[in-house]
């Protein structure tokens, strides 16, 4: 297997780039009208890429599609269903995965506003701008689809610096892509915890962590007599339309900010300096973006904030288990870290040493990371505000966008096994402190609570959370690569050759 | 495991009964009337499970000549003590009900003799693992109630000196003894474990080493032969992992993720030839010997979330049927699978039919991601009817609260000692 260099000029931007400069954004939900005018449109539509501009570009147009969309474009079945199981089944259609993911009670897809029956979205358009830019690019693009899709949602978006409608500064940490292709394709395991990771992880068609290659359709080659299509690098006699590509997952999640201000000050009888730290325990890290497990909640300005983990801190007392950060991501490498040797190593991997198993409960991280690109929405809400009710009374919160090669392996895992988890770590009746749904469990326990160990004694608890979180939409999507994107839109992307 | 074919045209009317047993779909009612499992108190874990014969297709793949084989119905538990007392304990309690249930099988009649059927069926269990052997039903039972109290009536204000930290475990144990008088809390003291089993258990423990010592010359003349079959076979054996199909996995999916645990039944064939036979049986002896001698206590390897598990053959040693109650999510435990033991699971399965591409019998296989969550999928089963005795325990929580226990009952606690027990609840 070559090692082949990375076709920037094929990839969209958002995987390289969240648009940092662009500020402006608003997303499109489309649903296809005119088969053939949206054909026409997605096979000529400017695409950003993810080549570096200097300066940045003034505005950027990103596209994806869901199963219904591929369907609705007239893309053959074989082609669809050989995408992953998860795309294909889609989001927000099966009461096991709702269940899984915690879109039960006031999350389930029966109240959504959009992604469920009838409103499923066939096309995502992201668009981004500089200040200013927006209106006037919206416009345009909005009468070029107008014949040919109908906009089934606008998602406007808001910029809040940076800083997510709660009032902690978001997108700190990111996995390092290796663009360079450095790291080496093979299976091994990684005695340490370490942010870089293979494109595979992100980008379908490359080699991933295990040095294998997720879900994506492979077709034979006749199928593309333009040769629009890369050859897939594992299977070189087969055109690889998922090359370049990515999966797409966006959820839009109501922020009840009132509601978390008012219960953390509540907790603390209205004290500000314990209203901060108990805030910061619940997302690990300080509204500033200081990790707590580094800290006591001081502002450390200059230091690297992604530069930690968990090690040192294996009972939670600096930073709680349950605290979203190191739930979403705990930092661990694929066997707990131990003496060296080859004695050492072994005790470790057969489960005879004692230490070593509680810390194991959770482990190989690099398996489940993902590339954060939300954007928050509505009017921004102070704290002063939301403790005292104040403020805009529109919808806030965040449209989570997550890419990866597996939706399953990666968001649905995150969500699942480790956000939603009332199990994480060992812990007992707690799920994610921000988007729990705080829905007893089966058996009738209950999952509303958030416990802080402390060095003595039982752990502190707080109780009674409400939930925070509200999943109003979403939908799964394929971020084609470029190419793929033309021959999606290409009639020879039609049943059989 | 009893493994009884089904009587000819009776499975849909089988599966239809099995339903009525279940309070969620797949998870059974404790006390359903047709088998009122918690009626059974040293029951763990139990399950029915119809078996086909779909998977055999890949034999067809293979050019191999395909046997048909029943329809079987499959019924096993996991209990204290020994297994026949509490199989007659079922039959007292619930002969009807297995009468109902057995009738949908072969050479069942009115007259038949219930247990002596149920013995007559049971199949030998080629390795079985237990997450902490001893540990009973009563005692996973009374320690998650003693657990609760403590939790719910420790000060959580923090603990600022020794002094403070043997007060309150002082006061917490005047608290259960008042709990205990008052018959709120049982405290039942551990049942020794009985001659016989201690005898039996030091027999297994010699004889397996021996058989095996008396092996090893004839092993060490064979190696480069066994080495050389072992390699050409990884070589050439054909991997067989399609994507199952969508709607038979949204049929195992909907019985999961309800409890804390959930189960996991797969089947497989044996890869054709004495050689996979041979050492199939032979590893599970290994794996058996390991798991009652070795693994006793709280682990299988890494792996900290199974509390049962079992390997049995059947149809003459050409297929394996494994089972599991693991804690946790499906795509959890499959990826506990691929990244804590892939080797282990490569061992025994890498002789069964399409498993992915192995190397030296432990290397690749399960770690071929893609490949083997097909793989696994494909050959899951969904189990009809599930019963876990102790909904919304984990692993995790039986092993803590049997520690507040021993914790609680210790009055020779070191100050640190006391603190540790202190952060359990
Ligand atoms: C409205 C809902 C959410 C809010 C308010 C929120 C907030 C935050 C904040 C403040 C951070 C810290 C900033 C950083 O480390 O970059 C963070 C990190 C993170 N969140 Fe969320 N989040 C939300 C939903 C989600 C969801 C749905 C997921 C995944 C399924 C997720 C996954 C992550 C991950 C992976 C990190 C980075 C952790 C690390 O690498 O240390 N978040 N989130």
């Amino acid at each position: 297997m070559s090692t082949r260099t990375v076709e920037f000029d094929d990839i969209q931007g958002l995987l390289r780039f969240g648009y940092k400069h662009q500020t402006q954004a608003s997303f499109l939900l489309l649903q296809v009208k005119e088969r053939e005018a949206a054909r026409a449109w997605l096979a000529s539509v400017p695409v950003s890429s993810a080549i570096t501009a200097d300066p940045p570009p003034d505005t950027a147009l990103q596209l994806a599609l869901s199963r219904d969309g591929l369907q609705a474009l007239g893309v053959a079945d074989d082609i669809v269903n050989a995408f992953s199981p998860e795309f294909v089944s889609g989001l927000g259609r099966d009461a096991s995965q709702s269940r899984r993911l915690g879109d039960v009670g006031a999350n389930a897809p029966e109240h959504w506003q959009w992604g469920a029956g009838q409103r499923v979205p066939h096309v995502l358009v992201m668009l981004y701008a500089l200040p200013g830019r927006l209106a006037a690019f919206q416009q345009a693009v909005e009468a070029q689809v107008a014949s040919a899709f109908d906009i089934l949602l606008r998602l406007p978006t808001s910029d809040m610096d940076g800083i997510e409608p709660f009032g902690f500064v978001d997108g700190i940490s990111q996995p390092r892509l290796d663009w360079e292709r450095t790291r080496a394709v093979r299976d091994q395991e990684q005695a340490a915890y370490d942010n870089l990771s293979c494109l595979g992880e992100y980008l379908l068609g490359y080699p991933n962590e295990y040095g294998g290659f997720t879900d994506r359709p492979l077709l034979d080659p006749q199928r593309d007599p333009q040769a629009l299509l890369p050859r897939a690098e594992d299977r070189p006699a087969e055109a690889d339309l998922g090359r370049n590509g990515s999966y797409l997952v966006l959820r839009q999640l109501r922020q009840d900010v009132h509601g978390f201000w008012q219960f953390v000050n509540a907790q603390v009888g209205g004290d500000a300096a314990q209203r901060e730290r108990l805030a910061a325990a619940m997302v690990g890290r300080t509204r500033q973006g200081v990790p707590v497990v580094t800290s006591n909640g001081d502002a450390d300005a200059g230091k690297d904030l992604n530069a930690f983990d968990y090690q040192a801190d294996t009972q939670g007392v600096r930073c709680p288990l349950g605290a979203h950060v190191r739930r979403a991501n705990p930092r661990n490498a694929d066997l707990p870290s131990g003496g060296p040797g080859l004695v050492s190593w072994l005790k470790r991997t057969l489960g005879f040493d004692a230490q070593a198993r509680e810390r194991d409960r959770v482990a190989s991280t690099r398996f489940h990371r993902m590339l954060r690109r939300g954007r928050e929405y509505g009017a921004a809400v102070s704290i002063d505000q939301a403790l005292s009710g104040t403020g805009s009374a529109s919808d806030t919160g965040l449209h989570f966008i997550c890419l990866g090669a597996s939706l399953a392996r990666q968001f649905e895992f995150v969500q699942s096994a480790w956000l939603a988890s009332t199990r994480f770590d060992g812990l007992r009746n707690e799920s994610d402190p921000l988007l729990g749904t705080r829905e007893p469990t089966a058996d009738g326990s209950p999952t509303n609570e958030f416990s802080m160990p402390q060095p003595g004694g039982p752990d502190r608890r707080v109780c009674g959370l409400p939930q925070f979180v509200t999943v109003l939409g979403g939908a799964y999507f394929f971020l084609p690569g470029i190419r793929a994107l033309r021959y999606l839109a290409s009639t020879r992307s039609q049943g059989s050759p | 495991m009893l493994v009884a074919p089904l009587a000819a045209g009776r499975e849909a009317s089988l599966r239809a009964l099995l339903v009525t047993m279940n309070a969620t779909p797949g998870t059974a009612d404790p006390c359903n009337a047709v088998l009122p499992f918690a009626a059974i108190e040293r029951l763990h874990f139990a399950r029915l499970v119809v078996l086909d014969d779909a998977l055999q297709v890949d034999l067809d793949t293979l050019g191999i000549p395909r046997p048909r084989l029943p329809t079987v119905l499959s019924f096993m538990g996991d209990c204290d003590g020994p297994a026949h007392e509490v199989l007659a304990e079922l039959v007292q309690r619930a002969g009807e009900g297995l009468r109902r249930i057995f009738a949908h099988c072969e050479g069942f009649g009115a007259e038949t003799d219930v247990l002596a059927w149920m013995q007559a069926h049971d199949r030998p269990i080629a390795a079985s693992y237990v997450n902490w052997v001893g540990r009973t039903v009563r005692q996973i039972k009374e320690e998650s109630a003693l657990q609760r109290v403590l939790s719910a009536s420790v000060s959580r204000a923090p603990v600022n000196s020794a002094e403070q930290a043997r007060a309150l475990h002082a006061g917490l144990r005047d608290l259960v003894n008042g709990e205990v008088r008052a018959g709120r809390l049982r405290l039942t003291p551990p049942e020794p474990t009985p001659l016989a089993w201690q005898v039996a258990k030091i027999a297994h423990l010699l004889a397996v080493p021996l058989v095996g010592l008396l092996a090893l010359p004839f092993l060490i003349v064979l190696s480069p032969l066994l080495v050389y079959l072992l390699r050409t076979r990884e070589s050439s054996d054909p991997e067989i992992c399609p994507r199952p199909q969508a709607s038979a996995l949204a049929e195992l999916q909907v019985l999961e993720d309800i409890d804390v645990s959930n189960q996991y039944t797969a089947i497989g064939a044996v890869k054709p030839g004495l050689f996979r036979r041979w050492l199939v049986s032979a590893l599970l002896v290994l794996i058996d010997y390991a798991c009652r001698h070795v693994f006793t206590c709280g682990f299988l390897a890494r792996v900290q979330t199974i509390h049962f598990a079992r390997w049995v053959f059947i149809d003459d040693k050409t297929r394996v049927v494994f089972t599991s109650n693991y804690d946790g999510s499906h795509q959890g435990y499959m990826d506990d699978f691929i990244n804590k033991v892939a080797w282990g699971l490569n061992l025994v399965f890498s002789n069964g039919v399409g498993w992915p591409r192995t190397r030296w019998l432990i290397l690749g296989g399960a770690r071929i991601e893609q490949d083997f969550k097909r793989y696994q999928r494909r050959h899951q089963v969904p189990t009809q009817v599930w019963y876990k005795a102790y909904p919304g325990l984990s692993l995790h929580d039986l092993t803590r609260n049997q520690r507040i226990r021993e914790g609680l009952e210790n009055t020779q606690m070191s100050d640190a000692q006391t603190l540790a027990w202190l952060r359990l609840l």
